[in-house]
């Protein structure tokens, strides 16, 4: 269970998240939409533990992260595994070492076994056959696979994807969201999907948090934010900018 | 003192809070954690193996151009067979580990910086701790590691092959008594000046690898973060020497001498 109260976080002057608070369910396959900019990639790194806030409290399974050192986090993190927009993959290891780090990390398991491992959660995310391949020989499409294939290898509770279809074409964006979906029914895990894809957003959440000018501007089911009538998420669902807005 | 001097002073002593908040990391993580063998091996190589040939220049042409240059002065006071003690005490005590420092820092300290700072703005940083691993832990310890323990073996390195191109220069070029300048050399030459070398190096191995691994974990966004943060971390870990080493002469000739 994940549980935001009144998440604040500032950089300098400029306030990101004034008060954010949720409460996510296990087994729960949320989306987080908003503007870019808004402070929806940094709400994702508040969960995990790699921002802290200035002020609010972090529970992941009741315990509170927030006032946590580094070396007190990693033990909560191994719940996690983590998908980052750019896939953030160790560009001098192997597509295999990359998806084995953390089992070759923990020392717990045989060669053979974290072989067996690898082999198989590339066939879940569509890539087998890459294992020797280097991150610079991937398309932006298998460079996030390998990412999900990374951040699932060692069965997390829950998954975090930060921005997953960004940058990628509708067709390969769709792959992406379709392995979501069967990453979160095979392995039964929590998902928070941080996306302003709204068609990826309809896709893969079972529920939608909005995030605007530093809150949780609301929250419901896929077919609640997309007939809602809130100026705000309508716009936002529509795509169509306020006239009154000055952009840029 | 004006605003700007004040913030530079504050970031500063900042600075430096962390840089030892990070040895005491790394230093905690040595005794507490199980280093990877395989990823110390790679960073000896790399920092050891691969700098030798520069190090190796660097001591023979110093130890030669010593060697001329102190012939020159002494020969006017009739004391050539001297010459090759003044290069054998400056090679070991202070010529061999300041400039094998300097090359280290310039060569390996920039690599680091590099390295590091690019993982950084990428998020491989950030990718490396939530699969639950401490970056101090992976990335800092190998590197530091291995640069503690290649520096003095490569200052060890520079200052034998220093003395032996002096020792060339002196006796077959410039004509010195091959017996009498052994002797002498012999006679002024303590085991304890190779002592202070090496101990020196030690010292600026620590230096070189918390300073650049410093700058490229902090590094900020962007290729022109990247670029700063390598210069800054040459820039820095070569002041911090040869300030460093006026103090280690100090110190340890005292304790030691």
């Amino acid at each position: 269970m994940i549980e935001a109260r009144a998440l604040q976080k500032s950089f300098g002057a400029h306030r990101v998240l004034d008060g954010v608070t949720f409460r996510i369910e296990r087994g729960e396959s949320v989306v987080i939409i908003g503007r870019s900019g808004g402070g929806k990639s940094i709400l994702l790194k508040h969960v995990i533990g790699l921002l802290a806030p200035n002020a609010g409290e972090m529970l992941i399974d009741g315990e509170n992260i927030a006032g946590m050192n580094e070396r007190q986090l990693l033990r909560v993190r191994r719940k996690f595994g983590m998908l980052f927009q750019s896939a953030a993959l160790f560009d001098s290891l192997t597509v295999a070492e990359n998806v084995a780090f953390l089992l070759w990390r923990e020392r717990k398991l045989s060669a053979t076994e974290i072989a067996r491992r690898v082999d198989e959660t590339l066939e879940m995310v569509d890539l087998p056959g890459t294992q020797s391949k280097k991150p610079a020989e991937l398309s932006g499409g298998m460079r996030k696979r390998v990412g999900l294939a990374r951040a699932i290898v060692y069965r997390p509770e829950i998954v975090l994807y930060d921005e997953p279809t960004t940058g990628l074409d509708p067709v390969v964006a769709d792959s992406i969201d379709q392995l979501i979906l069967r990453v979160c029914e095979r392995l039964d895990v929590t998902s928070v999907v941080v996306t302003h894809d709204m068609r990826s957003a309809r896709r893969v959440g079972n529920r939608i948090l909005m995030l605007h000018q530093g809150r949780i501007h609301v929250s419901g089911t896929p077919d609640e934010i997309f007939a809602s009538n809130d100026p705000v998420v309508h716009r936002f669902v529509t795509g169509v900018s306020d006239p009154k807005e000055l952009l840029f | 003192m004006n605003f700007g001097a004040r913030n530079r002073l504050v970031d500063g002593i900042v600075t430096l809070g962390r840089m030892a908040l990070m040895l005491g990391e790394v230093v905690r993580s040595l005794f507490t954690r199980r280093l990877s063998g395989a990823d110390l091996i790679y960073q000896l190589h790399f920092i050891g193996v691969k700098s030798q040939s520069v190090v190796l220049v660097t001591g023979a042409f110093t130890g030669m151009v010593l060697c001329a240059q102190t012939y020159f002065q002494f020969h006017k006071v009739k004391m050539d067979t001297a010459t090759l003690a003044v290069v054998s005490v400056s090679m070991s005590s202070e010529l061999g580990p300041v400039l094998t420092a300097l090359m280290v820092a310039g060569r390996v300290g920039a690599a680091m910086a590099a390295e590091l700072g690019t993982m950084r703005v990428t998020e491989q940083i950030d990718a490396l701790r939530t699969l639950a691993t401490h970056p101090i832990d992976y990335l800092v310890v190998p590197r530091f590691l291995a640069t503690v323990v290649s520096l003095p073996l490569l200052t060890a390195e520079s200052i034998a092959v220093g003395i032996a191109a002096g020792y060339f220069v002196g006796v077959y070029l410039l004509d010195i008594d091959a017996a009498y300048a052994w002797a002498n050399m012999l006679r002024y030459s303590h085991a304890v000046d190779v002592v202070i070398g090496i101990t020196k190096a030690f010292i600026f191995g620590g230096l070189v690898a918390l300073v650049s691994c410093y700058k490229g974990m902090s590094c900020r966004e962007g290729a022109e973060g990247v670029g700063k943060a390598t210069t800054e971390a040459v820039v820095i870990a070569s002041i911090s020497i040869l300030v460093s080493n006026f103090f280690l002469t100090l110190f340890l000739t005292r304790l030691l001498a």
